[in-house]
């Protein structure tokens, strides 16, 4: 049995349906990211999964819990993490971490737990007087003061340098090992490429791809590069065998995975021809082309009728 | 146990960490009592104004802290997100409103604790007293003005609630026969400040705490009837997040 198991979702704001007959599963050890643009229905059903919001139809089970009539015995057992917010202003970073670890009673050490969050220099420090990324950093802790079996985490990285994104990332890879389903609600897809093993993508309110990376980006090889921006296209694929797009002002790609001898074709042009090649990659697609490739797909639902 | 302690606790650390609004609960009774008994320009009535001034500002003190101090606090707190936060933990809603409710208590006992003494002090001599009655009324008082408070923190943005608590506040602290007796209001406001639940916790106290109600069974009446529809409508409208 799945950890989390969405079927059927369909969440409501009076006229508005935010989120539509969706379905999808995350397992215990792995980390799911729900992927999405703002607005896409993400924090909705993140929402419901918590037990906070009433679901117009469909089930949800979280550690085959009911999260809208068996809430409390489900948060024992979960961490959350919110978008934003979620602590007194005038709170202190250690004593709010203890309160914590006291109100799950799962003997968590608070001390430990600012260390890992790497804001032990910051421990009498009040929430507002932290920076954007410390303020992400004590939520994570509150999460983790849980010991949870399932954690929700709301765009954990939002606003955080990039020391601050590698301690959570850790952190949060640290959860998975510990056998922790983890849910990772991100609009950055990057941050998703880097931790997800598996995938959820949302847009206007609707799962529209749901599989691991590499099952998102099965099929869908490219050659990509910089070279001069007045590239003469159509002479180079001409010459290649492939067609070749200017996707930017000196960014190029080619739809086609990188054989040997096309990437020597390739250079070999260029050279030929007094080019430079300023950048090169080659291989699966970026999480990035994937989603750009699957939302532009979509049919807008405006053009229904 | 310990949930309801450690949340009773930050509650606790919380109010003692903010100036604000140990100004309001503490400073401004203890200043308006001072005062007041000191330069003699209220038409009190009595003989030494603080035999007035007392009972009015114990509730005053009950006012600001149940309806002031809880309600500004808890709707920032609904701003903040703390609310949605604490709800998905084991302490649960009960256990966090309890330790709301005790936390007003320790407070109030408090105010009662500076307050009384320093009446004495200033020379309160009340010509009989009832505790038990008053401590019933300083009850009833803190379920209506909390319920007043946290219907307001429940339904309206942060900074909008700060603002109209602290509008009724001064009306109900100018209208509330606190620091003005009712028989100096125009006689239309006056039946208001009777039907408000200052101005029938102070007539209720006024009556313990020195036998001078002016409509003692109205104001318990009036009273009884705040504390039992302010926190209903409250529980009603309160929204967690």
């Amino acid at each position: 049995m799945a950890a989390v198991e969405v079927n059927g979702l369909t969440v409501r704001y009076g006229d508005v349906t935010a989120v539509n007959d969706i379905s999808f599963t995350a397992e215990a050890g792995h980390i799911t990211a729900v992927l999405g643009p703002n607005g896409a229905g993400k924090t909705s059903t993140i929402e419901v999964c918590e037990g906070y919001r009433r679901a117009a139809a469909g089930s949800v089970r979280v550690l085959g819990l009911d999260p809208a009539t068996q809430q409390r015995r489900l948060s024992e057992r979960m961490g959350v993490m919110l978008q934003e917010g979620g602590v007194y202003p005038s709170a202190r970073v250690l004593s709010t971490v203890r309160h914590y670890c006291t109100l799950y009673g799962k003997g968590a050490d608070a001390d430990a737990l600012v260390q890992q969050v790497g804001l032990a220099d910051r421990r009498t420090a009040t929430w507002r007087r932290l920076s954007g990324g410390e303020k992400q950093r004590l939520s994570l802790a509150l999460a983790l003061a849980a010991r949870p079996d399932v954690a929700f985490l709301d765009e954990p990285t939002s606003g955080v340098d990039v020391n601050g994104r590698d301690t959570i990332r850790e952190l949060v890879r640290g959860l998975a090992l510990d056998g922790c389903a983890v849910v990772l609600a991100t609009h950055e897809l990057d941050e998703a490429e880097r931790l997800a093993d598996r995938v959820v993508i949302f847009d206007g309110g609707q799962v529209i791809a749901d599989g691991t990376l590499s099952e998102l980006r099965r099929g869908h090889d490219e050659i990509r590069f910089r070279s001069s921006p007045t590239l003469d296209t159509v002479a180079l694929a001409t010459s290649i065998g492939m067609v070749a797009s200017r996707v930017g002002h000196d960014e190029y790609v080619i739809d086609a995975p990188p054989h040997p001898r096309l990437m020597a074709q390739l250079t070999g042009w260029l050279a030929d021809h007094g080019h430079p090649l300023t950048d090169l990659r080659a291989g699966a697609q970026r999480l990035e082309d994937v989603f750009r490739r699957l939302t532009a797909d979509r049919p807008d639902p405006d053009d229904e009728s | 146990m310990s949930r309801f302690r450690s949340q009773l606790r930050t509650e606790l650390e919380l109010v003692a960490r903010n100036g604000e609004q140990l100004l309001l609960t503490l400073g401004i009774p203890v200043l308006l009592l001072v005062f007041f008994s000191l330069v003699d320009v209220l038409p009190t009535g009595t003989d030494d104004p603080v035999d007035f001034l007392a009972p009015g500002v114990l509730a005053l003190a009950v006012m600001s802290t149940s309806m002031v101090s809880l309600g500004i606090g808890t709707g920032f707190e609904r701003s903040y997100h703390v609310l949605k936060r604490l709800g998905a933990t084991p302490l649960g809603r009960g256990r966090l409103i309890a330790a709301k409710i005790a936390a007003v208590a320790v407070v109030e006992l408090v105010q009662f604790a500076i307050l009384v003494p320093v009446a004495y002090a200033l020379g309160w001599s009340p010509a009989s007293t009832n505790w038990p009655a008053a401590i019933g009324a300083v009850l009833l008082g803190t379920l209506a003005f909390a319920g007043i408070g946290l219907a307001f923190a429940g339904r309206l943005r942060g900074e909008l609630n700060l603002a109209a608590l602290n509008g009724l506040y001064l009306v109900m602290l100018l209208l509330g026969g606190m620091v003005i007796p009712f028989g100096e209001l125009p006689s239309a406001l006056r039946a208001v400040a009777h039907a408000l639940p200052s101005g029938a916790l102070a007539d209720v106290l006024r009556d313990t705490l020195g036998g001078n109600g002016t409509a003692v069974l109205t104001s318990w009446l009036v009273l009884a009837g705040w504390a039992l529809v302010a926190p209903v409508v409250a529980a009603v409208v309160f929204r967690w997040d």
